[in-house]
């Protein structure tokens, strides 16, 4: 039975293990995550296994701030734009250290916005709308992609805990950039 | 009379009939002396006349003539001989020169009858030149007809529209009384009449194609008259009208292959259309030549401008039809690429979601297995563990085999060991092996390398598969897996005729063999085998055989690794075995830069140098300051975090080698960071090295950083090993040798 508890231990790992592997390749395939954030994987080692948790847990802690100061100066009466763009920047900042390319890019798109304040050049399809409408649909999207990105970290840095308590070691990602 | 110049007189002078002469020689003489005059007058009047000396002798004759009658008037009475002499004289002088114009006449008359006759030959031919020129006249007039017939005809390419428009123009141009179109029916054996001008007939009539009178017409090229009364013509003849004269001609009905491309279009069509015209009745107009043939030129235009115009629709109609076609395989190919998309994002959700409940089936499972359990309770265990692995082997499957299927499953390549995977393999086989008591053995072959390149995870899947499958269908004794690097000739199967491995330098083949004592394979079912969701096995044995796609996607990985797989078998309960080869890359002749390896690099030695490399990292971004700093923790230096410029350039001390300044921040200017520090260390050789990451691309970022006076510029996302080679360059060359 031994033999089984080991052979199934194996088993148990090597699941978690593909498991592991295919979901941050989904990740990566999807643009959630790009090449840093396997640098940052990479910097995980015996004298700092913890990295990688650390860095993702303040990045999470960073964004929620920036979000909420964000959505704060929107709903002012009248918006302070260089604020919006100094948070934006602030958050791109950080969502391109993590990694987290789709916060990223969403983060460019709403400074393009920010930094255009005349309607026209907004195009033809948003001439409706104004700069601060437009500001707050941006805020949505980046809010979106931050959410989706934290979900997805949060699961598989789970996968690493159970991989971890399972007895396994956790694989390291190919560079697929 | 006859005059004398004696003095007497014969008998005593009549004084009347003396009186009478005298007048009328002295009305001579007047006659005579004005005659030149008039002739000059009127000779000088006139431009051109070649005679003139003729008219100078002539006029000497004349004039000499009239002195002689002027004198003559003195001798009627007594004169003296001074008179005579003169008389004489003047008598003497006009006899020569009436003897030389006498004998000049006869020259000169017969040239000016000849020039009469020219002047009449002149006359004749001016009457007939002006004959010509009417006639030209009338030709040309029909030839401008005809030109605008043709542009009428040819300025549009709406087949109705050229008829009617011909019909009207001939009708205009001719001045006919009725214009009829007769065109020949879809069977041929008929004409019905298709246009007309004035409606005199009625649309849709028809006759039989096989008429004299039309034959006759389409036998030749020319406008041929036919009798008013014919049916093409079809003129009721009411009482006292004189029916026009009718003419009729045939139109071409040529098709695209009437049209060669060396000869002009024989008429070797037969269809043939029928234009009648007719001449207004009562009006003893005849058809003249010109008309007939400006009517033959018109029909051969419309016989062209007709085939244009039906060409011109078949490809509208061919160009609409595959507008359709393109559309609908648009959107054909729209509905079978979002199809193909929903049915990846569905599998690969449901893979997952699927697969998170199976684990935890089959890992809570095992656990309840290590538990207490009655008998009953076991077997319940057991089999509830067997249908989960069954069922997870069987998600793998289909999600593999519809990746391989759609040709999005790319291997996934790398370095690995290859003597460790064959040991993995049966490491996991052999506690089922024991199981069953069956005995696994392996032989490598020693000229076999122990590194290869390839899709590590996919061989591991094959090797599992096949050795799996041929544990299962064993009942004792055991399986044999031999490995070994196979050389051309043995390359070839005799099955597979079509397997032409190449060679070269940077890859082998592998060639694994894996050999059972179990119950063998009926020769004929082999082929069979590699086809999914065949069971080879009848439904009735223990071990049901699989979901029967595991071979087929062996050999799918295989043939994905540029392989083949085949059976062999000598028959039932002779065992069998399963061959595959494979090609792999072989590591050190590749270009090992471009493989990243599956597991981790083995610490470069440089490293080592930066141990304790006393750096100073000024970020305002939380995250980016603490990955920053990570980094450089990761290669050993001893790393000052700060987030402000103050901060920074209070903490910059001598001790500190280098300085990175992210100048992306928008609140704190990162080039007067580093002109301050600039400031704070005058001598070069204190002052740490400075350098900038940044975010932007822009050549202006690198400028400015320059100037300010930083010794290098790096561009963010920053990988280990960027950082690793900018660490050394600038320790080593003092500046970045290229700005990254």
């Amino acid at each position: 039975m031994e033999i089984g508890g080991e052979y199934l231990e194996i088993l148990g790992s090597s699941i978690l293990m593909t498991d592991y592997l295919e979901y941050s390749n989904a990740l990566f395939r999807e643009g959630l995550l790009d090449g840093q954030f396997i640098q940052l994987q990479m910097l995980r080692d015996d004298s700092n296994p913890d990295f990688v948790v650390e860095v993702v847990t303040l990045f999470f802690e960073d964004s929620q701030r920036i979000l909420n100061e964000l959505s704060k100066t929107l709903d002012e009466q009248n918006v302070d734009f260089k604020k919006i763009d100094a948070n934006v920047h602030q958050l791109k900042g950080s969502s391109s250290s993590i990694g987290a390319q789709r916060v990223r890019n969403a983060c460019i798109a709403f400074r393009s916005f920010c930094d255009a304040q005349d309607v026209e050049s907004y195009g033809f399809c948003f001439f409706v709308l104004f700069p601060d409408q437009m500001c707050l649909r941006c805020l949505q999207q980046v809010k979106q992609e931050y959410l989706l990105v934290k979900n997805k970290l949060e699961a598989l840095l789970r996968l690493e805990q159970q991989i971890v308590a399972a007895g396994g070691v956790v694989p390291t990602l190919n560079d697929v950039s | 009379m006859e005059y004398c110049n004696c003095f007497e007189s014969p008998w005593p002078a009549d004084e009347l009939l003396m009186k009478y002469q005298y007048i009328s020689d002295f009305f001579i003489a007047l006659a005579y002396f004005s005659i030149p005059l008039e002739l000059i007058y009127f000779v000088k009047k006139s431009a051109v006349f070649p005679y003139r000396w003729v008219l100078v002798q002539f006029g000497a004759f004349i004039v000499l003539c009239g002195a002689t009658h002027l004198i003559n008037l003195w001798t009627f009475n007594m004169h003296t001989r001074t008179v005579a002499v003169v008389m004489t004289t003047a008598k003497v002088l006009t006899a020569a020169v009436s003897c030389a114009t006498a004998l000049m006449l006869v020259h000169i008359i017969p040239d000016l009858l000849s020039v009469k006759t020219r002047e009449l030959f002149l006359k004749n031919k001016a009457a007939e030149l002006d004959r010509e020129m009417g006639l030209i006249r009338t030709q040309e007039e029909t030839g401008r007809h005809v030109r605008m017939l043709t542009h009428e005809i040819r300025s549009t390419l709406d087949r109705h529209t050229i008829l009617k428009t011909t019909l009207v123009e001939l009708g205009r141009t001719l001045a006919l009384e009725e214009c009829a179109l007769w065109m020949p029916s879809q069977t041929g054996l008929e004409l019905n009449l298709s246009y007309t001008l004035h409606h005199i007939m009625p649309v849709g009539l028809s006759v039989p194609i096989q008429l004299p009178v039309i034959n006759q017409v389409f036998n030749t090229s020319h406008a041929v008259k036919i009798s008013p009364s014919s049916p093409v013509a079809w003129l009721r003849s009411s009482g006292n009208n004189m029916p026009g004269e009718v003419v009729a001609v045939r139109v071409p009905l040529l098709h695209l292959s009437n049209f060669q491309i060396h000869d002009w279009p024989e008429l070797s069509t037969k269809r043939y259309a029928l234009l009648v015209l007719t001449l207004p009745s009562n009006s003893a107009r005849q058809w003249h030549v010109h008309e007939l043939e400006l009517v033959e030129v018109v029909a051969d235009q419309v016989a062209v401008a007709l085939s244009h115009a039906a060409i011109l629709e078949e490809s509208m109609k061919a160009r609409d039809l595959l507008m359709k076609q393109n559309l609908a395989l648009d959107v054909a190919r729209r509905e079978a690429e979002t199809a193909v998309h929903a049915r990846n994002d569905f599998l690969a959700v449901m893979n997952h979601e699927m697969r998170t409940p199976i684990h935890a089936i089959i890992a809570l499972s095992s656990l309840l297995q290590e538990t207490e359990l009655s008998p009953e309770q076991r077997l319940m265990v057991e089999t509830i563990l067997k249908s989960s692995n069954l069922l997870a082997t069987l998600i793998n499957d289909v999600l593999d085999l519809s990746r391989l299927e759609d040709g999005s499953l790319q291997l996934e390549i790398g370095t690995f060991n290859l003597h460790s995977l064959f040991r993995e393999v049966l490491n996991l086989i052999k506690p089922i092996a024991a199981v069953k008591k069956l005995y696994v053995t392996l032989i490598l072959s020693p000229d076999l390398i122990e590194h290869a390149v390839g899709d590590e995870k996919r061989l591991m899947q094959v090797l599992l598969n096949v050795v799996g499958n041929a544990i299962k269908f064993t009942k004792e004794g055991g399986v044999t897996v031999s490995a070994f690097v196979t050389k051309s000739d043995s390359l070839r199967d005799p099955r597979a005729p079509d397997f032409f491995p190449a060679h070269s330098d940077n890859h082998f083949y592998l060639r694994v063999e894996v050999k059972d004592t179990g119950s063998g394979i009926n020769p004929q079912e082999i082929p069979k085998l590699f086809m999914k969701f065949v069971q080879s096995q009848p439904l009735a044995t223990k071990n049901p055989g699989g979901s029967g796609l595991g071979l087929a996607i062996c050999k799918r990985f295989v043939n994905l690794m540029e392989g083949h797989i085949w059976i062999e078998s000598d028959g039932p309960g002779r065992g069998s075995t399963v061959i595959f080869i494979v090609k792999l890359g072989i590591p050190a002749r590749l270009n090992e830069s471009k493989l990243p390896f599956l597991h981790k690099a083995p610490g470069n030695q440089i490293e080592l140098n930066f141990s304790g490399l006393k750096v100073v990292v000024m970020d305002d971004n939380s995250v980016g300051r603490m990955v920053t700093k990570g980094l450089l923790v990761h290669l050993g230096c001893d790393v000052l975090a700060v987030s402000s410029a103050e901060e920074c350039v209070r903490a910059v001390s001598n001790e500190h080698k280098v300085v990175f300044l992210d100048v992306s921040m928008a609140a704190v200017d990162s080039f007067e960071v580093a002109v301050r520090m600039r400031e704070k260390f005058s001598k070069r050789s204190e002052r740490p090295f400075i350098v900038a990451l940044t975010g932007n691309t822009e050549r202006m970022i690198k400028e400015k950083c320059r100037k300010v006076g930083m010794d290098g510029v790096i561009l963010k996302p920053v990988s280990v090993d960027k950082m690793r080679r900018v660490l050394s360059d600038i320790l080593e060359h003092g500046y970045l040798v290229e700005s990254q």
